[in-house]
């Protein structure tokens, strides 16, 4: 048992079928009698639909059905929702204008539906849909945010006057002022936050089927959150049964945050499926992910940081406009407001913070959370200016960041943003950290980088987020529409082995291990014993799904809590058996056994007993399960420090990432080997955004330049340097596990890092990311760099 | 994709026939290109007629001053051979720096040359190095063959069978990949041959180029202190979001020094 339990680096019991090619994901399932949905979608970025002529396209081999946005109306079908209501200054709801399944009057971005065609194959949908002929008055288009609030822009939708969303404030901003008017230096910084594209490595796919003869609706889906699916599905958009509806997330490759969101294309396949009473299957190409996936970030950033004589924080002001594309994403309204402006304090003891937020409508695709979710654009607000100010103020950036973290006796930490900060040790973390990337040297470093006419750089972090996202009575009161518990499940059978069943998903991340570990170790069961069973709303009593670094230390708990029952309800079993009082059984690895004797009796007995009870307690119930559910009482805060160290080719502007120095503190950690690769993966993205992503759309005609990897930069392996990660553990003290949560982390904290560490070898703020080559070239030229190293 | 006939002939004369009574038809060779092209829908030919039948096109040989390469030959082919890597080193490390494994598996020198896409490696070798492309009807120079974006000398019909690369003195290749596709942004392939030195620019402009200035220089003294000072007319660079035509002249000066140093061990 030991090899297997809590803190173990025990070997993902999924990846067998993930690495031998047998992993069964939603486009690998083809139901009897199954159609094919190919989408005709607008090649223009903002246009008025004239007319859809579908005479020729309908007499096409194959064609079943074609359906434009009209037929779906008729069918009086609700649009998508956005299920967080974010209330303005004012306090009036933001705008959230129809967000059809398929176009109606108006498409207003490339890739935007036009129609589909349900054909027998897919390659006669294709075929079919490029017969639709349609005619459009094309408008001029509005794609970035700063163009879009000016007077006169595009208006993207009637109902958001201004493209306005919503005009949004948090913190207390008469004593921000308060302190600006009193501080000694005040920086300042303008920041891009880049638009970045999800790809993950399984592309979105749906089928929708629909059995007449028990009138239930099956919906197999590349979703992170199959309950939460199945409620807005019937709750909000077909106004169907939830006990007549399942939806069916099997494996899922990867999500990012991007296969939360309820989107078009499965909804199509539901409502189509049930029209024809015929399966209906829909899979993305890559083409398609690119135009239609939600993507990530996109903000227009101005900060403050008002700073004493003695380089302690005084206040931090912050202005964002924040990119939502043509329409409101499911979650979209939360990341750039709560999820960001809360976060604003870092981890530090600014007692003053003010954050003003536009969301923005735009013609470009929706941007919603992902793989961070509005923490990593604080942590590149906060961790950008901390690190421009120490340069300011000539202060060693270390220094400066140790002189204003949160104290180690300070906790639980009230910021002047909401957040309870629970526990911590920032400082430390900062040490181990550049212990470990050797910062004392990097001088000299810097002197033999700049022998060979490099450019040397180092560049810090200090990030904070709030994960393990819930409780429900806080978000819910910052205008959730929905509860953030999480549910489990444990039932044991007749012979031992065990089913674990959670609400929560696993698209990557190793539920199926980890989780199996909780319970392993919990319940003294062998891991290969035990199921994780997730993703179908049919097997799993309820769940919330994966997103926010929330599944252990919510859905993880939850089954603690359900552990919890299983023990109690076994010391009866075992009481029984041993004939002796509950009061003195205790459990321990496994064994029920009498306190001050050597009656024992194993885990399996107790549950053969449970299922057998031919000799069993007469008041109990037959049977060993049991369900709980967990509602945190507060986030979880895991922090941590990471160091970056370019080298910039002052020739070509090539940056390479030299050295990378992770501590992070994700409280207890259950498998450190997954931990690391979360953290690995995560710093791949930051790195990812820092150096290489970002979606560019052109301005006028709106058009995405970066449609396909050709031209959208996805981090290769020969981007990265070998990581140096290091943990400290600092216990969560609030929720069973001890756990805080870290898929999140390395995304959250490298872009700030690896941007500090250019900008410190450049000796500029002026450079965006992603500083491609050709950036980094510029900044060069402008400031004369390349004749100063040679 | 959309559907096609296919042909697989065994002798060249068979394959131009083939191809003559198509309405629209296609030779295919590796496929690296033409294939992501169909199955994005983006061309419909009638007929593809594939020429890795053919056994003649595929091989190499290297006799007397040259190195002859068969035009259905495979990168990794090139790339693995020993016979290349002792006779035109820089050659074989070009070919084992094209795309990645699968793409050096399939794609074909031949191929790569008919296509003449401004991002494709091997015209700098067959540019830098004065080769002579031989093809079903004739032969014709390095010179001669690239004039212009995706355009040839090739006319209608007529399918390159062999390359001849002259072995020359020294030659080195270095290039700049888009970091995105890591096809090529800027390549220079600079060679030291019988004929003097070649300096061929592949990548930054539409097509190929020899820069005429640097092969001056470098006849004077090869050596990358030789090329500076020279500037490339950003006017005859491409221009898209990865690199400006500004920062590719740039780079031309960079890699070609970069080249030179290769060329010279």
């Amino acid at each position: 048992m030991t090899n297997q339990g809590i803190g173990q680096s025990v070997r993902r019991k999924e990846d067998f079928r993930f690495i031998t090619g047998q992993g069964h994901y939603t486009d690998d399932i083809n139901r009897p009698g199954q159609l094919h949905a190919a989408f005709l979608r607008s090649p223009h970025a903002f246009a008025k639909i004239r007319a859809i002529r579908l005479d020729t396209a309908k007499k096409m081999p194959g064609v079943v059905a074609i359906y434009t946005g009209q037929d779906v109306a008729a069918d009086k079908v609700g649009g998508l929702i956005c299920g967080w209501t974010v209330k303005d200054k004012k306090g009036d709801p933001h705008k959230a204008p129809r967000h059809d399944i398929i176009a109606i009057d108006h498409v207003r971005h490339v890739g935007d539906q036009v129609a589909v065609v349900i054909a027998q194959s897919l390659s006669q949908a294709k075929d079919a849909a490029e017969a639709i002929e349609v005619d459009y008055d094309v408008l001029t288009p509005v794609v970035d945010v700063v163009t879009a609030l000016k007077p006169g822009a595009p208006q993207v939708h009637p109902d958001a006057p201004g493209n306005l969303c919503y005009d949004w404030e948090f913190g207390d901003k008469a004593a921000t002022e308060a302190a600006f008017a009193k501080a000694a230096h005040v920086t300042r910084i303008d920041l891009l936050n880049n638009r970045l594209s999800p790809n993950p490595m399984e592309p979105r796919s749906a089928i929708g089927e629909y059995d007449p003869g028990t009138d239930t609706t099956t919906v197999y889906t590349t979703s992170q959150n199959p309950h939460v699916l199945r409620l807005i599905l019937c709750a909000f958009v077909f106004g169907l049964p939830e006990h007549k509806v399942r939806v069916i997330a099997p494996d899922v490759g990867g999500g990012f945050g991007s296969k939360i969101f309820n989107y078009p294309e499965e909804t199509v396949c539901v409502w189509a499926a049930r029209k024809l009473k015929k399966p209906v299957k829909w899979t993305s190409d890559r083409t398609e992910a690119f135009l239609t996936d939600a993507h990530g970030r996109d903000h227009v950033t101005h900060a403050e940081l008002a700073i004493d004589k003695d380089g302690k924080f005084l206040a931090l002001r912050v202005d964002t406009k924040a990119n939502m594309g043509a329409y409101l994403s499911t979650f979209a309204s939360a990341v750039p407001t709560y999820l960001y402006a809360l976060l604003l304090a870092g981890q530090y003891t600014t007692p003053a913070v003010y954050a003003e937020v536009k969301a923005v409508f735009t013609n470009t695709t929706p941007v919603d959370a992902y793989r961070g979710a509005g923490r990593p654009e604080a942590t590149y607000v906060v961790e950008r200016i901390v690190e421009a100010a120490a340069r300011e103020l000539k202060m060693d950036p270390v220094e400066l960041r140790k002189k204003n973290f949160v104290p180690v006796d300070a906790f639980p930490y009230q910021t002047p943003v909401a957040c309870v900060y629970d526990s911590g040790q920032y400082a430390k973390a900062l040490d181990e950290a550049c212990k470990a990337a050797d910062y004392a040297g990097f001088a000299k470093r810097k002197a033999e980088s700049a022998k060979k006419g490099k450019l040397r750089g180092i560049g810090f972090c200090a990030y904070i987020e709030a994960c393990g996202i819930a409780p429900s009575s806080v978000v819910g009161s910052l205008g959730a529409g929905v509860g953030l518990w999480e549910s489990g499940q444990i039932r044991f059978n007749a012979t031992g082995s065990v089913f674990v069943y959670t609400g929560s998903h696993s698209h990557g991340q190793g539920h199926e291990t980890t989780f199996a570990q909780i319970v392993s170790d919990k319940l003294g069961v062998p891991i290969e014993n035990i199921e994780v069973v997730h993703g179908d709303t049919a097997q799993v009593p309820m769940g919330m799904g994966t997103y926010g670094s929330r599944s252990l230390a919510v859905g993880g708990s939850a089954l603690m809590r359900a552990a919890d029952k299983i023990i109690e309800k076994g010391k009866r079993i075992a009481a029984h058996l041993m004939e002796a009082s509950v009061d003195d059984v205790v459990f321990d690895k496994g064994t029920f056994s009498v306190k001050g004797t050597d009656k024992q009796v194993p885990m399996a007995q107790v549950a053969f007993t449970a299922y057998v009870p031919h000799n069993y307690p007469a008041d109990l119930e037959p049977g060993l399960e049991a369900s709980a559910f967990y509602d945190p009482v507060n986030f979880t805060f895991p922090a941590g420090v990471h160091i970056a160290e370019v080298e910039i080719d002052s020739d070509t502007g090539v940056t390479t990432v030299a050295n990378w120095v992770a501590v992070d503190d994700f409280g207890k950690v259950i498998n450190p080997m997954i931990v690391e690769g979360q953290v690995h993966g995560g710093i791949a993205q930051g790195i990812g955004q820092a150096l290489l992503e970002g979606v560019v759309y052109d301005k006028e005609s709106g058009q995405l330049l970066t449609a396909s990897f050709l031209d959208y930069c996805m981090p290769r392996a020969d981007n990265l340097p070998s990581y140096k990660v290091g943990m400290i553990e600092t216990p969560c003290p609030h929720n069973p596990l001890g756990v805080k949560g870290c898929g999140e982390a390395g995304a959250i904290a490298a872009p700030a890092a690896l941007m500090n560490a250019i900008t410190d070898a450049l000796g500029t703020e002026e450079i965006t990311m992603p500083a491609t080559p050709l950036k980094v070239w510029k900044v060069i030229q402008s400031r004369h760099l390349a004749a100063a190293a040679e | 994709m959309y559907a096609f006939n296919y042909h697989r002939p065994a002798s060249l004369a068979d394959a131009a026939k083939l191809l003559g009574s198509a309405t629209d038809g296609k030779f295919l060779a590796g496929g690296q290109t033409l294939l992501p092209t169909l199955k994005q829908r983006l061309a419909s030919p009638s007929d593809l007629v594939d020429l890795n039948g053919i056994a003649e096109l595929n091989g190499i040989t290297v006799s007397g001053g040259s190195v002859t390469i068969g035009a259905t030959t495979r990168h990794a082919a090139v790339a693995a051979s020993a016979e290349v890597k002792k006779a035109i080193p820089a050659l074989a490390a070009l070919a084992g720096g094209i795309g990645d494994p699968q793409v050096r598996n399939m794609g074909t020198i031949g191929g790569s040359l008919a296509n003449n896409d401004p991002a494709a490696d091997y015209p700098g070798a067959v540019l830098g190095l004065g080769a002579t492309i031989h093809t079903s009807k004739r032969k014709i120079a390095a010179d001669d063959f690239f004039t212009g974006m995706f355009e040839t000398a090739l006319e209608e019909g007529e399918i390159i069978t062999k390359v001849e690369f002259p072995i020359p003195k020294r030659a080195g290749y270095v290039k700049f990949p888009n970091p995105a596709s890591r096809y090529v942004m800027v390549g220079a392939f600079v060679a030291e041959t019988a004929n003097g030195v070649r300096v061929a620019i592949n990548g930054a402009g539409p097509c190929a180029f020899r820069h005429k200035e640097m092969e001056a220089a470098l006849a004077k003294s090869f050596s990358a202190d030789a090329l500076k000072g020279i500037k490339t007319d950003p006017g005859s660079m491409n221009n898209d979001i990865h690199a400006s035509s500004e920062y590719r002249a740039h780079l031309v000066g960079v890699i070609a020094k970069r080249a030179v140093q290769a060329a010279l061990g």
